[in-house]
């Protein structure tokens, strides 16, 4: 199945098409159409290369668990090298798409600047917010288990909350809490609350009862009911609203920034550089809101990893 | 009888609703009456706590107003103006409703496409799929205004930049229940497919498109409201024309309380509603399968 030669091949057509955009000059496109033709051998020397590789990885070798990540970096190198190619090629304006290779000098030259609208953004507001509103509703959640009546109030409101643009309140909790970071964590802690309660309060309902009946057995304590058998239970939902959260929490500080915001952050950073067609920060920016969201993302899906190791949806033989 | 009553769900929701309705009253007269406060010792002049009380829920530009005053004008911009008139809340929710629809229409055929895609092709999927996942974690809203601005750049304006942020935002939680659904038809009914050695092609039109309809209208609840949260912040930019989303900036400049309050409940509204639809559409065609299945 493996073919050195026909592989060596591959690489050589991408090789190729990434010296000709490092070294051609803007506009080659424009210039001589016929090199077009390239993406041809190129999408073609793709697709092999991806089909080989994910047969590799599905074959049960020792470097299965190396080939694995590979597939999906070939394919966004080559999406990365599409955006350049075509940019550069045609000479796109940078004020409709700067070049990947522009954005990233960017950032890489920004990178105080681009450091302080982090921390003012992600490490105060959303990080306070994210806190503040999981807790309250991770707590009201354990209320509302209790009892049939806020369940039935809150129930409802929580799935009325989730059809509804929560985000709008931005320009409120900016005249209520003024413009610093306070109130993007003031409109983090109203998105972010309702997933969590909805979440926890499933959670804590899917125990089953004979485990709840084995624990009466034991005369277990209602604080050891509670975290041997209804915590355990309840945590995966809990880390996929914690997982859901960590990402509505960056949009909603953002999108805040947006309606007022001291000279520093994220949101504020993006709007003043559209204002100012200085698209290659812009998107720089938007590179540090990815990075942060996917690793906060990551680091949760880790964190549910070692925590539930011994949930079924986790453990090796039903791994999809 | 009582404890009837109190296990009623009506009577929860109604009880929570008017302690929410007490609570947005006495938080009204307390940010209102810290306002009216300041300005009288401002002015140097004396005040009673009546007079603070009897201006609090007639302010002009409140900080919070009182529902009533929010129901007050409500009504003005909904029923005592024409619907053609740009001041009529009706005339932008159709415009924010235009873009929601045709951005859900489009990223729910995009989901679907890259769902099928992905549960016949081996390859598409590990190299889409966790791109697909990373691409949530993005906060694609933030870069909302830039698509608009940009988009604008090149003379593409109205209702298709906005529709793009909704895709973006609904094709996510279709794709990854379709991928589910597809791959959730009995095995049995998979054999069988194979026993009359049908082609791909007629085992999905005949049976993993059926399996995978529950999942598909689960999904489509939630795009829909990501597709109306979508839209509603495309609309933020400067440059949008018309919109809820350009009252609740505008509202939000000029100190229009009000107006940003009855913009949040339209929107309110109008999420609900389409989910609501959505629902209703998916009783009625699952229904004809017997039950509305719940996965």
């Amino acid at each position: 199945m493996f073919n050195p030669i026909k592989t060596a091949i591959y690489i050589a057509f991408i090789a190729l098409q990434l010296g000709l955009v490092i070294t051609a000059d803007v506009g080659f496109y424009q210039q001589t159409s016929a090199l077009l033709l390239l993406w041809f051998a190129v999408i073609f020397a793709v697709t092999q290369l991806l089909n080989q590789l994910t047969l590799a990885s599905e074959q049960e070798t020792q470097y299965a668990k190396f080939i694995k990540p590979l597939v999906p970096a070939l394919f966004a190198f080559i999406l990365l090298l599409v955006w350049e190619s075509i940019v550069k090629g045609f000479a796109v304006s940078p004020i409709l798409l700067p070049t990947p290779s522009a954005i990233f000098g960017a950032l890489i030259s920004n990178i105080p600047t681009l450091w302080a609208d982090f921390k003012q953004t992600y490490l105060k507001a959303v990080l306070a917010g994210y806190i503040l509103g999981s807790l309250s509703g991770f707590i009201v959640a354990q209320w509302a288990v209790k009892s049939l009546f806020l369940r039935n109030g809150l129930l409802p409101l929580g799935n009325f909350m989730s059809a509804i643009p929560i985000v709008g309140i931005a320009p409120i909790m900016v005249m209520w809490f003024g413009f610093d970071w306070q109130s993007k964590a003031a409109v983090i802690v109203v998105m972010t609350f309702f997933p969590m309660f909805i979440n926890t309060l499933a959670g804590l309902q899917s125990v089953d009862p004979i485990h709840k009946d084995l624990m009466h057995t034991y005369a277990a304590k209602k604080s050891q009911i509670f975290l041997k058998c209804q915590l355990p239970q309840a945590l995966p939902f809990i880390f996929n609203a914690l997982k859901l959260n960590s990402t509505l929490a960056l949009i909603g500080a953002i999108v805040a920034e947006f309606f007022g915001t001291p000279i520093v952050g994220m949101g504020f950073r993006i709007s003043t550089e559209v204002g100012r067609m200085n698209m290659d920060m812009v998107w720089a920016t938007i590179v540090v809101a990815a990075i942060a969201g996917s690793l906060s993302y990551g680091a949760l899906a880790l964190l549910e990893k070692s925590l539930l190791f011994w949930h079924p949806s986790l453990r090796s033989g039903s791994k999809r | 009888m009582l404890t009837k009553i109190i296990e009623k769900k009506w009577f929860a929701l109604v009880s929570l609703v008017l302690a929410l309705l007490a609570l947005w009253y006495a938080a009204a007269l307390v940010m209102n009456g810290k306002q009216i406060i300041q300005n009288y010792e401002r002015k140097h002049q004396t005040w009673t706590y009546s007079q603070v009380i009897d201006q609090a829920y007639t302010v002009k530009r409140p900080m919070l107003p009182a529902p009533h005053q929010v129901a007050i004008e409500l009504k003005k911009s909904i029923f005592d103006k024409s619907v053609t008139s740009k001041r009529s809340l009706i005339y932008h929710a159709q415009i924010t409703l235009n873009s929601t629809l045709l951005g859900f229409a489009l990223g729910s055929l995009l989901g679907i496409l890259i769902a099928i895609g992905i549960v016949h092709n081996k390859t598409l999927e590990s190299s889409l799929m966790p791109w697909v996942i990373a691409s949530q974690t993005i906060p694609i809203l933030a870069i909302a205004p830039i698509i608009v601005v940009v988009l604008g750049a090149i003379n593409i304006t109205g209702v298709v930049p906005k529709a793009i942020i909704s895709m973006y935002l609904s094709f996510f939680p279709v794709t990854i229940a379709m991928a589910k659904g597809l791959r959730a038809s009995d095995t049995l009914h998979e054999e069988l497919m194979y026993t009359y050695n049908a082609s791909a092609k007629q085992v999905f039109w005949k049976l993993r498109w059926y399996s995978a309809q529950p999942y598909l209208f689960a999904s489509l609840k939630v795009a829909i409201a990501a597709a109306l949260v979508g839209a509603i912040v495309a609309e933020l930019p400067t440059g949008a024309q018309g919109g809820l989303g350009s009252r609740l900036l505008s509202g939000s400049y000029y100190g229009q309380t009000e107006q940003i309050w009855a913009a949040l409940i339209v929107s309110a509204l109008l999420g609900s509603i389409l989910v609501w639809i959505v629902g209703l559409v998916e009783k009625r065609l699952l229904s004809r399968r017997g039950g509305p299945a719940n996965v």
